[in-house]
């Protein structure tokens, strides 16, 4: 029987990251993945990520992907893909199926990181076509190039729901609304706000009642439900589309923890059932550990963290470095670990009713029924500032685990410090020079740049698109609010597109001088 | 765990919900309304009421159905879905067709 030294299943971040700390320590490592291309989800991520420079923030999810692969090849990872593990026995004996044969070999160390699968949530018309999970509707779009539908409505306000939505928009799909049954956008207010600013209109403590059609979605109802889930009658709204995306929470895909004989348990904070494990994903099974999602729903940030703990701890299990070695090598990732779950979104903060940001400002309640901050709540947010000339206008008003702002500004206007999840202040000391870096290295879409005194009675606004075809100078159109809706005529003075801006294009709109703080969007004018 | 496996706990008679014809498992066309019968039954863990149905045996090996199952059990028994043991891990994990399955590399290749 071939023998390994280590054996990944899953090639996503957390085992790929996993498979290179430990190959990097001299273990001979080969990972398995189910399907045809690694990197899990990671390619199908095309916003940018948060975090700080350590946490790979403002990078695409797909470059890291990229990055990932090319570091496991120079480290010697043997990756094997359509390659899927069937069983997982006793003595970490692992049965995989290798195109039409299957085969058996021993990994004296064995790290799973099998991911998630997406859940479901049943209503009348559920199995129709044109049902689908969010994550279908990413791989349509990010891995094949196919649009899911024309007309989409949106159930699942959490960052998966928000962010595929905003791609669905991206993709030249309709958005009609999205769809909560939680009372609160469970998702970063920033992935919200870039969606309601298009016009996407948020229906929180509402559900799908049924799903129309008879060979395939036609049509969705939704009503409100109240506080014991019950729909409230009269409350329902009718739109037309072809396709309903369910985004509904994860579940890890335990199922070989738990044959090889971990102790598990049904957590629904971890979202569902998942292997008990510490810090460093050693599993109550000596030599088997668990990395990613699969010990637990987080993000791909975090994720890939965990894999290169585990990654270190099971070199220290075979003897390929000491305990000492280790524990050096774990100090500088726990300190990212912790780094990334601070903030109101952090793991320790889940389900907890958050009134106030650290700074001790109230949240925004629009934001988080309506996907927007309301006009009289966006003043007491310390990015926020007027001033003569153009400046910066953070638009950031939730603590989350993000800086890449701070350094991006070339004249140091933006500060954040010491601690990744403080709101962005605006140094009044230093001049902006309107380069918009800061706007382009937002990975929540939340900077632009505003000048009040753009010529005469106007002020320019420069606002982070991804949209294709890009308006193009001397385009009028209108310019939308906060919430969506037309605030006033608009005309393109400027758009930019270098490569330092990584595919965020620069778009600069001229409107009336009273519309400076209200225009955060540009449409054009439909003819 | 005991609790809720007492089988001679009373939970009730069944009675009919106007949602028993929606279909829970795709692969085997198994509706809320059998899988809540199957619980009035006796079919009080998810291993029996897998038995018993064929629910998550298909395709995708109740990938999908699987926590669905789960919940409409446990609302049945009036415990939360926590409480109940999970259906047996066993390989393979994936659908695989017999002649892969029974297809073994031979050593050395």
């Amino acid at each position: 029987m071939k023998r390994y030294d280590l054996i990944v299943v899953g090639a996503g971040p957390s085992g790929l990251s996993a498979a290179i700390e430990a190959a990097k320590r001299g273990l001979g490592v080969v990972v398995f993945d189910e399907n045809e291309k690694p990197g899990g989800q990671l390619f199908k991520q095309i916003h940018k990520f948060f975090g700080s420079k350590e946490h790979k923030a403002k990078i695409r999810g797909f470059v890291i992907g990229e990055q990932l692969l090319k570091e496991a090849d120079e480290a010697g990872v043997e990756v094997v893909l359509n390659a899927t593990v069937i069983g997982l026995y006793q003595e970490k004996e692992v049965v995989v199926r290798i195109g039409e044969e299957i085969r058996r070999m021993k990994g004296d160390a064995i790290i799973i990181a099998t991911g998630a699968a997406e859940n479901m949530v049943t209503f009348e018309g559920w199995t129709l076509p044109g049902v689908i999970g969010a994550g279908a509707a990413q791989t349509m779009m990010n891995l094949h190039g196919v649009r899911p539908g024309k007309k989409i409505l949106m159930l699942g306000s959490g960052n998966v729901g928000l962010v595929v939505s905003f791609q669905l928009l991206q993709c030249g799909c309709e958005v009609v609304a999205l769809v909560d049954a939680a009372p609160k956008i469970g998702g970063y207010g920033v992935h919200a706000a870039k969606v309601a600013r298009t016009g996407v209109p948020f229906y929180l403590s509402h559900t799908i009642v049924k799903a129309e059609g008879d060979e395939c979605v036609t049509g969705v109802t939704i009503a409100e439900i109240d506080d014991k889930f019950q729909f409230i009658p009269g409350t329902e709204k009718h739109f037309d589309v072809d396709t309903i995306c369910l985004a509904v929470g994860l579940s890890p895909m335990s199922q070989l923890l738990k044959m090889a004989g971990c102790k598990m348990e049904d957590n629904p904070r971890r979202g569902g059932q998942a292997p008990i494990c510490d810090g460093y994903g050693r599993t109550s099974v000596d030599g088997i550990f668990a990395v990613g999602d699969v010990s637990g729903i987080e993000e791909a940030s975090s994720a890939m963290i965990e894999g290169r703990m585990a990654g270190i701890a099971a070199a220290e299990y075979l003897g390929y470095i000491g305990k000492e070695e280790m524990e050096e090598s774990l100090k500088s990732l726990d300190q990212a670990l912790d780094g990334l779950r601070q903030g109101m979104f952090a793991p320790k903060n889940r389900g907890k009713n958050i009134e106030k940001t650290e700074e001790g400002i109230p949240v925004s309640a629009s934001l988080l029924k309506r996907g927007f901050v309301a006009e009289d709540e966006i003043g007491r947010f310390p990015g926020v500032t007027r001033k003569s000339g153009v400046h910066p206008v953070m638009e950031c008003t939730q603590n989350i685990p993000c800086n890449p702002c701070q350094d991006a500004c070339p004249k140091n206007c933006i500060r954040i410090g010491e601690k990744i999840t403080s709101l962005p202040v605006v140094d009044e000391s230093a001049t902006c020079i309107g380069c918009g870096m800061c706007v382009a290295s937002c990975s929540g879409q939340a900077i632009f740049l505003v000048d009040e005194g753009y010529g005469e009675g106007c002020a320019s606004v420069t606002i982070p698109y991804e949209f294709l075809p890009l308006p193009e100078v001397g385009q009028k159109g209108v310019a939308l609010g906060r919430d969506g809706k037309e605030v006033c005529k608009a005309e393109v003075v400027s758009v930019k597109s270098i490569p330092a801006f990584d595919k965020t294009n620069l778009l600069t709109i001229k409107v009336p001088r009273e519309y400076g703080m209200k225009a955060r969007f540009f449409k054009k004018e439909v003819s | 765990m005991g609790q809720v496996n007492d089988r001679s706990r009373d939970i009730g008679a069944f009675v009919e919900a106007p949602d028993d014809d929606m279909v829970i498992c795709r692969c085997e066309e198994i509706t809320k309304g059998e899988i809540r019968r199957a619980v009035h039954d006796g079919m009080f863990t998810l291993t029996e009421v897998r038995r018993y149905l064929r629910t998550g045996m298909g395709l995708c090996q109740g990938q999908t159905c699987a926590k669905l199952v789960k919940g409409i059990v446990a609302r049945e028994l009036g415990v939360s879905p926590a409480e109940l043991e999970p259906a047996t891990s066993r390989a393979p994990m994936r659908p695989i067709e017999m002649r892969v399955f029974a297809n073994e590399a031979k050593e050395g290749e």
